[in-house]
Order: C-alpha cells, then structure tokens, then sequence
C-alpha cells in the first residue's frame, strides 16, 4: 500500500533575486517496506523535496501541490495535527549530524526528546528507551549521557537514527544521511537503515548524490535535476542501464568497484547544474547534454514510460529508443 | 578595463567614490539611521547658532532678568534656574559644551584605540600580547570609577575631563581593530603586497587602515554617545568643569537648589531631554553605520 | 589535578572514547576510557590556573595604579587633611610619621600593599574610622540595590531579547528594541529625578530618598517592608537604564542561533514554536552572553554610583562620591581597588563558568 505520494509537487522561494523554483512538479510515491532512492546533485531540490514533508520549509517558500502521508495531506492540514504527524508519521535523518544535533543538550535526552514531545511515556521510561535506542543502533546506552562533541563522525549518525527511530514513525527519510562518513562506517550505516526497513516494514526515502549507494540498497530509484524528476525505475536498472543522459554521467561519476570497466569510462559532467532563477529553455540538462537534438531546445521533455511501465524517463532521445551515452 | 586611459590615482579615486555611494545607499534604506541623521543636523546646527538666538550675558548669574525658578512664561519659555536665568538658554549653549567634550575624547580615544589596535594587530609578538592585555584591563575596570578617581586627584576642567574619559573609552576600539587587522592581513593581497617587499608602513596605510576605518567610524559613532552620557554623568556629580555649562552642570545645579522638591520639572526636563536625544540619534546612526559596514553582512553580499 | 573533575562531567566509565580527529585534538592519540578522563580535568587544572594568574596580574596592576593615583599625582593629603587650617612644622611631621609618608617611596608601596592585602586600609578622614569597617557596614546596602536591580535587569533584558531576536523584524520586535534604546539613552542620574519628581513629589506613593524610615519599627517584618518600599524607585531607575543593554546582547545572540540546523531537527520532532525557542535556543544563545553578563559588572558598578547618589541610599557609591568632596582620600582610594577588583573577580567567574556551562570548550581548553 503507498505510503507517502507527492502529487505534482511544487516549492518555490520567493527571495531578493525574484522567485526561484527549486522543485516543480514532482510526482513520486513509496510503499510500505520498501526504499525509494532520490539521487541528483546538489541543489537539485532533492534536500527541499524532504523538508517539504514535514514543512520545514522557511516561511518564503510557498508550496504546492500534495503531499500525501497515509492518505492525508500534509500540505493543507492545521498545526495541531502536523505537530502531531511529525517525527510519529515520517521522521528525518538530517545530513550534517554535528549541526543538527543540539550542541549543549546531551544525546540522551535529545533522543528521548520527541517521545515525551509527543507524550507517549514518562520521562523515566523515555529515558530507558533511548539508552535501548542508542544500543539498537550499536552505542553502548552509557552514551547517552555524552554530548554530541564527544562522539565521533559515524557515532553522531547512528544518534540521529537512534532518534529517527524514537517514536515508530511509518517512514523515513535519509537526506544524504551517509555522505560525511567514511566508507567503512558508512556501509555500517546503510545496513543498519535496511536492517530496519526489512525488520519493521517502514516506507524509507533515502536521498544521495551518490547513485551507486542507491543502487545498492534501494528497491526505486528517482534521478532529480533542476527540480524534476527524470528519470525513474528498479534502482539497478537506473544505474547500470540509464536511460536518461543525466543519470548515466551521474553514475558515472562513482567508479563500481570490482569493476575495472568503469574506471576507463570518462566520469563526471561538464558544466554546472542550471541557475533555478534563470532556468534554459526547453530541456534544462540541454546546455551540458552530449546527445541533445533540436527538439531540446524549445520543448521540455515529460516523464513517460520507456521499456515498460516500470521505466520512466524524461527525455526524448530515450522515448524514441536512441542511446543517451554516446 | 583600461579602454579609457586613466591614472592609478583617478582609478582610485573613482573606485573609492563608487564604494561611498554604495555604503550612502545601503544607509539611506535604514529610517532609523537616516531619522537619528536629521535629528543629530538639528541639534549640531542648533548647537552651532546658539551665540546668534541667545545672547552670552544670558549665562551669567549676575546680569540675570527672572526671578528664582519661575516657572515657563513667555518671557522665559523654558522657566528659569535659582538665579533666574533663561533655562532655555541655558540649554541651548549647554549642547556646545556636550557635543564638543563628546567629540574630542571620542576622537582622541579613536586615535589611541586604532593606533594601538592596527599596530598590535600588525606587529603582534610580545608587543602585541602586552598591548592587548593592557586593553583588556581597561575594559574590565569600571570606567566611571577610573574617571572619578583621576578627576578627583587630577582637579576639574574640560581639559582633565576629555582625558579622562578618553582614557577610559579607548580600550574597545582597540580590540575591534586589532580583531580586523588580523582578518585583512589573513588575506591573499596582503599576502602578495608583502612578496612584492611593501613595508610595514605602506601595509598598514595602503591596505590596513582603509579596510578598518568603516568600522572604526561605525563604532565612534557608538562611542559618542556613552562619552556624552559620561560628561554629563561626571559634570552632574560635581566633577566638570565650574567655569562652563554643560547639561549636566546644569543638572547639578537644579540638584543642589533643589529643584525636585521644589517641583520645577521645567528646570530638570529641557536638559535631560537634551541628553536623551543626542545620545539616541548617536546610537541610532551608529546602528546604522553598522548595519553597513558589518564584515558579517558584507561577506553575504560579495 | 585529577581532582577538579567538573560534577557535569559524563561518565566515560564504559563506551570507547570518541576518535581523536573527531573531537578537535589533532594528534592526539586516541586514549582508553580513564586516560580521557584526566585528560579533561588536566585541561580543567590549565584553564583554571591560566585565568587565575591572569586575573591576578590585574588585579596587582590595580594595587599599582591606585598607589600611583592616589599618592604620586595627587598632592600631600596632610594638605588636604588639615584643610589649610594652620599647623605647626612639628604636628605636621608627627601626621606625616603616622601616616606613614616619612617612608621611602618602596616602603610606602610595600606597605600599602601588605596593608590591602591583609584588609587593614587604614582610617577614613571624614568619619576618623577604619575604612574595612565603613564597608562591612555599607555593603549590604550596595549589594541588595545593585542585586536586585541586576537580576531584574537581566531577566527582563534575556525574556525579551529572545523573544525579539525570535521574531526578528516583527512589530513586537521593532517596538521593544525602540523602547529600550530610548531608556537606554536616559542619563541615569536624571531619570531617577524623573522618578523621584513623579512618583514620590507628586504622586507620593514611594519616599524620596534613603534606605529606611526613622520611625518604622525595629521588628523585622516592619523594617524589610519599610526596605523594599524604599528600594523601588532606585530598582526601577536602574533597571529602566540596563535593561536595554542585555536586551541586545540576547536578542543578537539568537539571531546568531537562528539558521541552526538544530532547530530544524527540533521543529521536526513535532516541538511547538515556543518550546523550540525555550528548550533549543536559548540555552544555545545564553552561552555566549555569560561571559557578557559578568563583563558587564563594570555598568553595574557605574550605574550603583549614580543610583545611589541620586536616592542617597546609603551604600558603597554614595560613601564613593561623598569621599571626593571632602575629599577623604583613603576611602577613594580603598573604594576604588574594592570596585577594580571585584569587576575582575567577576570576569574570572564568568571564564570559570564558561567552562562548566560550554561542553564544547572543554575540548580546546
């Protein structure tokens, strides 16, 4: 059953330059017990897609559209019952565990923190289960009592988790939840959040720049640039067979281990994502596009099925069968 | 970039008139700032044309016209003192002596303080500690216990007054300055002016001093007011100078004669309202100024 | 030095310690549980003993000073003393012997020294006193005005400095910074003329000036409501004046605070706007300020002054002021070394309490 929908979603700030859409019109959904992965560089609006569902948005960004949370949607209803929805319905991995944890508060009790928020126990038993928390996701419970400093890169992110976890929330969302961690640690992490996807049966939204991570723990995937989606299908599918020109440079750029192939293969990109208050016309990934026909110049692709209903891509060279990699 | 041949100098000029109307801008957009400039033009032209509305001899006590405390009439708008002088011209010349002791140990204070700063800041070492914990010291001590203690040995005149209360101001500018130095020195031209063999003294003049002194000028401007607040704090407990009137001298006096119990709110309002708006449209300038020349919000902007 | 464990300090007993590079010690190898925990009192003793020296350098340099002040630019005292009154060449070396002044300079210094040290600061010249006992006496006067007026002040300054940092540009905001600058801008002294014209000359409902009236009676309960009817108008002066300046320093450290990432978890977590402010970032904010609170001891001492003064309470300020025109040369003298020091104690506590209210210096000591 779905779990999370966004309907043509839409957020758009309104700043000193004018108004900047940074996602516009996005349409995705996430089941129960499955991951979906949204991958994209930065300020592709993968990080504004996840703070719109718990509108975290500062107040100058106006949002449109639905966000659907168990078929209720969180866009239109009060403060009253966001608060309640929030951190027991979806709950966040922030990226950035150093700022986003409270610097003078002790992780124990910022763990324990959205449990009593949300009144579900006594301050003692709170307490109790943030030290079972912090030993589910691998801390000794006497950590509780150490203050975010204290702790190291990949101990910071297991809290956040721990935290993420507090209330049972039926989603989670992971914004680049592994990036800051070495490679060792952040393997500990990625299998510890499908340990947990695979055990409860939460609906995961698992947001990174870095598509061969997706491809390795994600059921979807969705490639995001300039706002939109465009590319989306089985996440190893996305990787090892793009159809879009975007997502194959983007996994491009991770070289496979194990795989000697990809490391003669040119990775990266050229050029910069497009400026969101001065977006191209026509395609916006046209101007660093290798395979860009005429048509891309003055008609913005739509995502439409390609292979199948489960591959989706928004480019007209893919819909019409040809390679995207040249 | 040099399609028009123009001097160095002309270059620099014109850059340094481009970033003043960009900083004039930047302040105009702030009402506070631009209400504290009109009232603070006000009171400075009031306070320059005072020997044209009121006559001199008003002040003295002997050729004084009113009866003791009078209330406001129209001869004597403002009422008058114990002695029977106009109040209001007795404000009215008190805003020179306020402004002009305000103004000069600001600047001397500026003076010592940049001083100190940029050189500490630029030389640094031992030099540089013992100057910065010197500073320290003195923004620790209770200013107004240092300055009555010097005014009480040193004797009172506007002389001592300036001086002490210069004394104990200069020690924040200090800091401030030295804090910037270091940020500007830190930076890559410097870097390359010292590859290329500039001196010290051409460091500090030509790259130092002109990335520091917005700062300075946006808290001198702050420093204004606590000086004025200072004086008059001084003159009222008896300290300033006999010979001149200031608004707190003439607060002293309505204290002495016991203007409060005689109920002559007339003699106790124009002064220290006096004060009030000075120092406000000081610190709402200042603010402004700020608001301006923060190295935070300049950051942001480049 | 492994005795100065703070009590706030967590429990390392159990957990390995956090990775080296992780916490801000490059090079520092990666220490076992209890190698960590003298390493952090250590760092405790170091801090400690860095800011005590500090504090007692300054504290010295205010001795030096005030010798200098008071004994090489003022003039003879016996001058002052007998107050141009005729005396003989032989009572005037007998004064001189028994003030000490027929001393070489060094002995007079090394004296002066010994003396404030060991609290015998000589007799006041006015009241023929010890001084150590004009303050004893005095001081309680000086503490309850000052205190009082302190606390309030803080606390009305932090409530709304947070509140308008929090909404930063709304009209609550605008209207309360306006109204504390203008307070702010008031000379003390004329706003307590204000209040005293006002409230006690023409309203009447508090007395003009003192600490107690001679006709309450001598039980307790009497004598402090009597106190505390005195002590409003002064309090509120002097709150109304000081108030303005933590109100700013709040209010900007919260405007500091607020693009914290932390707030965003927080207003994730389904906390109301409020407790977001209360429970996030104020404690954030009020780190910084501390060391400002305690630096601003120096406005407070000011600010007694001239409270003081204008109601003749009769504490420490007043004894200050009434000492210049006398001028009672040994109790300025003394007062000005008792105010010097205790605003450099007090930046010492604040640095000492920094140290247990930031766990985030601790690492960098």
């Amino acid at each position: 059953m779905t779990l999370l929908e966004f309907e043509d979603l839409r957020v758009t700030y309104t700043g000193s330059r004018g108004r900047i859409p940074a996602v516009r019109g996005v349409d995705l959904a996430v089941d129960a017990g499955e991951i979906l992965g949204i991958a994209g560089e930065s300020g592709c609006g993968k990080s504004t897609l996840a703070m719109a569902v718990l509108r975290l948005l500062p107040r100058s960004a106006e949002v449109t559209g639905r966000i659907l949370l168990d078929g209720e949607d969180l866009l239109t209803m009060g403060w009253g019952r966001l608060r309640a929805v929030r951190w027991t319905g979806a709950s966040i991995v922030f990226q950035g565990a150093m700022h986003s944890l409270n610097a003078v508060h002790r992780v124990g009790r910022q763990v324990a923190e959205p449990i009593l928020v949300h009144g579900e126990a006594s301050p003692a038993k709170a307490a109790a289960r943030a030290e079972e928390l912090l030993e589910r996701v691998g801390l000794p419970p006497s950590r509780a009592r150490s203050y975010p400093h204290e702790l190291s890169g990949g101990q910071r992110q297991r809290v956040m988790i721990a935290m993420a976890l507090a209330c049972d929330p039926d989603l989670i969302i992971a914004d680049e939840a592994t990036t800051a961690l070495d490679v060792m640690v952040q393997a500990q992490v990625l299998e510890l959040l499908t340990g947990l996807v695979a055990e409860r049966g939460v609906g995961m939204v698992m947001i990174s720049h870095d598509l061969s991570v997706l491809s390795a723990v994600c059921g979807t995937a969705a490639v995001m640039y300039a706002g939109r989606i465009v590319e989306r299908g089985p996440a190893h599918e996305v990787f090892a067979q793009a159809r879009h020109p975007y997502s194959a440079a983007l996994g491009a750029a991770f070289p496979v281990i194990g795989d000697p192939a990809s490391r003669g293969r040119p990775g990266g990109l050229a050029g910069d994502p497009p400026d969101p208050a001065r977006l191209p016309e026509g395609c916006s990934f046209r101007p660093r596009c290798a395979v860009a026909v005429e048509r891309c110049g003055s008609e913005s692709p739509e995502l439409v099925a390609v292979q199948g209903a489960e591959r989706s891509s928004a480019c007209f060279v893919a819909q019409e069968g040809g390679p995207v990699v040249l | 970039m040099t399609a028009v041949p123009t001097s160095p100098r002309a270059l620099r000029r014109a850059r340094t008139r481009q970033s003043l109307a960009r900083s004039w801008a930047a302040y105009r957009s702030q009402r506070a700032g631009m209400v504290g400039l009109v009232l603070l033009s006000a009171i400075v032209v009031l306070a320059v044309a005072a020997p044209l509305l009121v006559d001199q001899s008003q002040l003295s006590v002997t050729q004084a016209t009113g009866g003791r405390m009078e209330p406001p009439s129209a001869e004597f708008p403002l009422g008058t003192d114990e002695v029977g002088r106009s109040i209001l011209a007795l404000t009215l010349w008190g805003s020179r002596l306020s402004l002009i002791i305000g103004l000069t140990a600001t600047l001397a204070a500026i003076l010592v303080g940049t001083a100190v700063g940029v050189t500490a800041g630029h030389v640094g070492g031992w030099y540089g500690w013992v100057a910065l914990r010197v500073s320290d010291w003195f923004m620790v001590l209770p200013s107004l216990v240092v300055a009555i203690a010097l005014l009480a040995v040193l004797g009172r005149s506007m002389g001592t007054t300036i001086l002490v209360i210069a004394l104990v101001s200069w020690s924040g500018t200090t800091r401030l300055v030295r804090a910037q130095t270091l940020t500007v020195q830190a930076r890559p031209y410097l870097e390359r002016a010292r590859a290329l063999g500039a001196g010290h003294w051409h460091q500090m003049t030509r790259h130092v001093l002109p990335n520091v002194l917005p700062l300075v000028l946006a808290s001198a401007t702050l420093l204004v007011p606590s000086a004025i607040l200072m004086e008059s704090s001084l003159a009222w407990l008896g300290l300033g100078d006999p010979n001149v009137v200031s608004w707190g001298s003439i607060l002293n006096r309505a204290s002495d004669n016991g203007a409060v119990s005689a109920h002559a709110w007339w003699y106790l309002l124009p002064p220290g309202l006096a004060i009030l708006l000075v120092v406000l449209a000081f610190m709402m300038c200042g603010r402004a100024l700020e608001a301006v020349f923060n190295p935070r919000l300049r950051g942001e902007g480049a | 030095m492994t005795d100065g464990t703070p009590p706030s300090e967590p429990d390392r007993a159990s957990g390995p310690a956090g990775d080296a590079a992780d916490r801000g010690a490059p090079g520092a190898p990666a220490a076992p549980a209890a190698g960590a925990r003298t390493r952090v009192s250590g760092g405790f003793g170091r801090y400690l003993l860095k800011h005590v020296a500090g504090a007692a350098v300054s504290l010295l340099l205010v001795l030096f000073s005030s010798f200098f002040i008071f004994r090489l630019i003022a003039g003879d005292p016996i001058d002052q003393l007998t107050r141009e009154r005729p005396v003989s060449p032989e009572q005037r070396a007998a004064m001189r012997a028994e003030l000490g002044l027929d001393q070489p300079m060094w002995k007079q210094f090394w004296d002066y020294i010994t003396g404030t040290l060991t609290m015998d600061l000589g007799d006041s010249f006015q009241y023929r006193r010890p001084i150590f006992d004009l303050i004893v006496e005095r001081l309680p006067a000086t503490l309850l005005l000052s205190g009082t007026g302190m606390v309030l002040a803080v606390l009305l300054g932090f409530w709304i400095g947070a509140r308008a940092g929090w909404r930063q540009g709304s009209r609550f905001d605008r209207g309360q910074v306006a109204t504390g600058l203008l307070l702010y801008s008031a000379p003390t002294f004329w706003l307590g003329m204000i209040v005293i014209l006002v409230f006690a000359r023409y309203l009447g409902l508090f007395p003009v000036n003192g600490m107690r009236s001679p006709s309450t009676p001598p039980d307790f309960w009497s004598q402090a409501v009597d106190i505390g009817h005195h002590l409003v108008l002064p309090v509120l002066t002097y709150t109304a004046v000081v108030y303005a300046g933590y109100l700013m320093i709040m209010r900007s450290s919260v405007l500091d605070e607020l693009g914290g990432d932390y707030l965003t978890t927080a207003r994730a977590k389904g906390l109301r706007d409020d407790e977001v402010r209360r429970r996030h970032a104020v404690p954030n904010a009020l780190l910084p300020t501390v060391t400002l609170v305690f630096l601003a001891l120096g406005s407070v001492v000011n600010g007694s002054i001239v409270t003081e003064t204008v109601f003749s309470w009769p504490g420490l300020g007043s004894l200050f002021v009434q000492s210049i025109f006398y001028p009672d040369r040994p109790v300025l003298q003394a007062l000005f070394v008792l105010f010097s020091a205790s605003t450099i104690l007090a930046v010492l506590c604040a640095e000492i309490l920094y140290w247990f209210i930031d766990p985030r210096i601790r690492r960098t000591g």
